[in-house]
């Protein structure tokens, strides 16, 4: 156990250098002097754009460029963007917005998703079942922008059941708008690879064997069908959370949620290289901390898997 | 120069917005505008991320700009036409336009109590000036003797060629800058500057308390001014999300508060702030998403205003392009302008949130002149397109190997009136042209600074104080910092010299004129419209209008 966690801890390090190499070298190449370009218009002298350019090492060449990156990580020092704040600060802020708004989304979806696939699942081909089917089609086949501006302006601004957006406000209750939408699109997903699973298990030899020992149905359902048929789900769900706190750009921005994906956003717009590998670099780790943990829930819900051999 | 590039991109989704906001406003008509107003609410406006520490010499952008211009307040303020009124400053005075005399209100103090005096503004302009200071303003104060020696700088040159300049400054203190007692500041320029006090009210020449000279960065944080409003408290300027401003209590200059204070709500996308608005969660923007340029008027009714403001476009030509070389040259950049129809785009593409130029400066500007002898080249007529451009033809054939590119950064929506004003060449000339569009305006900028773009090039200012010599000066002089195409005509700097030394402001309008007429015969740029900010409040607000750059003027907002 403890050695397979070291051994994917250990592969961290070739997907970290990776990512950040090959992000970092994108934003090099993109086209345009990004400091001249804060500017607009009307530059300032010379001497100050030079000295902007120093102060980011954008006038070194990339090798030198990237080797301070990483040498200034590993001493946890990312730096400042170029709005002059802390690289350090603004992540601080920036991902627990998100980690809230992502909890938030993965509860809404896994709850609903999972409760309504095992009746789907249950019933199968019964009108509860066909009626979940269609309208999961629907909400996948409807793109997330449609639904926020929907959402925003229905319950935002017609009905005013909650603000229209977050802003700086960012608490549990001002982000369940954008937590639904978020979570709309794989509840549809959670829902069918649920049914799915459950409707297969269903008739698995180990569910008759627990009705035929005179168990209650609840408890059939519950410790039996849905706990083997949680491991794609699960799977799912662990992907998911890493996008998911990868920032929801769409949602964030239509919600003008102060979170990772508008800073992404903002910082990409800008061509802010150091912010853009910065926050790469955090979902890395938690990308491969989600996946970790997915492999670990596994041996828990198929105690057959084992991990040490 | 403040400039916003910032834009929309998820604007395409908002199309569904449209066709739901439609329904949103339901019943909102303004009962009675009447209402009795609250001179203690505090009002949240749209904003974002300010760029730099709030120090005004180094504040350049918009979001910064607006906080630093209620912070703080300086020698001379802009009324709501664009004239200056006297603010700190009980007489400025000059005899011949080089040596000027400027007597300071005496007894007006900062929020934390010290005295602003003569020295205060001394030391503010020296700090800003000062090429080690850094500062993105410093340019503001060229044209004081001694700028040359603080503002130095050494080019180094590196082994693969690329240069590097250092500041070098051969003096701490610009000479012709002195405090001669505690109300009194002298004032020598290098040469006569008719426009010179006109200057006084942008933000580079406010007064910085002596704290700020210590630390800038940390004053930045959390900056202590003598305007008309000041932070809420220490940390009022929560990053990413707002800076809160109260009224501050002591201030008694001509831009008194009408509101309790300004609660900046940082967006960024105009989107979702435009959202907010309609379900008053948002009291004021000053950006209207381009998807709802077609509404904002009935969206919004009684809650909007569309003032034209100092800002204006142009397509500029880069003489380096042979095709506009020479007389042929001349005939075709006259053929370009008659073809294009800024009436019909400015109504149909813009909605009128733009008006069709009619010279090279803005029309809120003192001095300003609609039928200066030339400008007939701006009026649509496809005859006379049709006619020069075949004229032209005969001296010097047109090289249409390659289309005609209008090069322009599509981020901000521009696409839609290039291709229209390419389709205008098109038609009316017989010649191919089209957009040359980039991803970012870094990269458009880099181009221009480098001289490598094959074609026409957008191009816009925006005036950072009202005079007729903002918009020629630093645009079309030779050599001129934001003159990237590099237009050069000495009678056209013979002119701009002789309309800064005159000795009344009319003689100088007079001679920026006559200057126009140089730039109207050779059209380096083709004039295109001028811009008009719509604004849009909710039902928190009264009333609200913009000032002559567009700004809007807060605190002149009346809160209900």
């Amino acid at each position: 156990m403890v050695r397979f966690i070291f051994r994917r801890l250990l592969q961290v390090i070739p997907v970290f250098l990776g990512t950040t190499l090959l992000v970092y070298y994108m934003v090099f190449a993109l086209p345009g002097d990004p400091i001249a370009a804060l500017f607009g218009e009307r530059q300032p002298p010379q001497s100050v754009i030079d000295a902007l350019r120093a102060q980011y090492n954008l006038d070194q060449p990339f090798w030198v460029q990237y080797g301070l990156f990483i040498k200034n990580l590993f001493t946890f020092n990312l730096g400042v963007d170029f709005t002059q704040q802390p690289i350090a600060d603004s992540l601080a802020r920036a991902f627990p917005v998100t980690a809230m708004l992502a909890i938030e989304a993965l509860i809404i979806q896994a709850v609903f998703g999972i409760a309504f696939g095992v009746f789907a699942g249950l019933k199968k081909g019964k009108l509860f079942d066909s009626t979940v089917l269609v309208v999961s089609l629907l909400v996948i086949a409807v793109p997330t922008f449609v639904l926020g501006f929907v959402f925003q302006l229905v319950f935002g601004v017609q009905l005013g059941w909650a603000k229209p957006t977050v802003g700086a406000n960012a608490d549990w209750g001002n982000l369940i708008l954008p937590a639904i939408v978020l979570g709309l699109v794989s509840f549809a997903y959670v829902l069918r690879l649920t049914r799915a699973s459950v409707s297969e298990n269903m008739n698995a030899d180990y569910v008759r064997t627990a009705t035929a020992k005179g168990l209650s149905r609840p408890r059939v359902v519950i410790a039996h069908i849905l706990r083997n048929s949680l491991i794609p789900v699960v799977t799912y769900l662990g992907a998911n959370l890493g996008g998911l706190m990868g920032g929801a750009i769409v949602t964030e921005g239509i919600f003008n949620v102060p979170g990772v994906g508008n800073k992404l956003f903002q910082a990409i717009q800008r061509s802010e290289g150091p912010t853009i590998v910065a926050i790469v670099s955090v979902l890395v780790l938690v990308f491969v901390i989600t996946n970790l943990l997915v492999d670990l829930l596994y041996a828990w819900l198929d105690p057959r898997i084992r991990y040490d051999q | 120069m403040r400039f916003s590039r910032t834009s929309k991109a998820l604007g395409v989704a908002a199309i569904i917005a449209l066709a739901v906001t439609g329904c949103g406003g339901g019943g909102g008509s303004n009962t009675n505008s009447s209402a009795a107003t609250d001179p203690n609410k505090v009002i949240s406006a749209y904003s974002n991320e300010p760029q730099n520490p709030l120090l005004p010499a180094n504040t350049n952008e918009v979001y910064g700009g607006r906080v630093v211009e209620l912070l703080f307040e300086g020698l001379r303020a802009y009324d709501s036409d664009g004239k200056p009124v006297n603010a700190l400053a009980e007489s400025i005075e000059t005899t011949d336009s080089q040596n000027w005399t400027i007597k300071v209100k005496s007894g007006s103090k900062f929020t934390n109590g010290e005295p602003v005096t003569a020295k205060t503004f001394v030391d503010s302009w020296n700090f800003a000036a000062l090429s080690t200071n850094l500062q993105n303003n410093g340019f503001f104060f060229e044209s004081i003797e001694g700028y040359a020696d603080v503002s130095a700088v050494t080019e180094t040159t590196s082994a693969d060629g690329k240069k590097t300049s250092t500041p070098a400054p051969t003096a701490q203190t610009m000479s012709g800058l002195a405090a001669t007692d505690d109300q009194t500041i002298t004032v020598k320029l290098t040469q006569p500057e008719a426009d010179w006090s006109l200057r006084l009210g942008y933000s580079a020449f406010y007064p910085l308390p002596s704290e700020a000279l210590k630390d800038s960065k940390k004053f930045g944080e959390n900056p202590i001014g003598n305007g008309p409003y000041k932070f809420e408290k220490e940390g009022a300027w929560v990053h990413d999300q707002s800076i809160s401003l109260v009224k501050n209590p002591d201030y008694t200059g001509p831009r008194a508060a009408k509101n309790g204070g300004v609660t900046f709500k940082f967006y960024t996308d105009p989107g979702p702030a435009y959202t907010d608005l309609q379900a008053d969660n948002l009291d004021i923007t000053d950006v209207v998403p381009s998807n709802a340029l077609k509404t904002y008027t009935t969206d919004f009714p009684d809650r909007n205003s569309t003032r034209p403001n100092a800002n204006n476009a142009t397509l500029n030509i880069p003489g380096y392009n042979p095709n506009f070389q020479g007389e042929a040259g001349k005939l075709r950049r006259q053929a370009l302008s008659h073809a294009i129809n800024r009436e019909e785009i400015t109504k149909v593409i813009f909605n009128g949130t733009r008006t069709p130029a009619t010279e090279f400066t803005a029309p809120v500007l003192d001095g300003y002149n609609d039928a200066i002898p030339g400008s007939d080249v701006l009026k649509f007529d496809a005859a006379k397109a049709k006619d020069l451009w075949a004229q032209a033809e005969k001296i010097k054939p047109y090289d249409g190997s390659k289309p005609l590119l209008i090069a322009s950064n599509t981020d901000g929506g521009n696409k839609e009136w290039i291709d229209a004003v390419a389709n205008g060449f098109k038609n009316n000339l017989g010649i191919e042209a089209e957009i040359q569009p980039f991803a970012k305006f870094a990269e458009v900028l880099d181009l221009r600074k480098s001289q490598s773009l094959p074609g026409l090039t957008r191009a816009g200012w925006q005036g950072d104080y009202p005079s007729l010599y903002n918009f020629l000066g630093p645009v079309w002089a030779t050599n001129a910092s934001s003159n990237y195409e590099k237009y050069s005509n000495p009678e056209f700097d013979k002119l701009l010299k002789e309309g800064l030394a005159a000795k009344t402001p009319e003689d100088a309008n007079a001679k920026f004129n006559k200057a126009q007429e140089v730039l109207f015969t050779d059209l380096p740029g083709l004039p295109l419209w001028y811009r008009a900010t719509p604004i849009v409040w909710s039902n928190n607000v009264v009333s609200a209008e913009t000032g002559w750059n567009g700004g809007i003027r807060y605190f002149d907002i009346e809160a209900k």
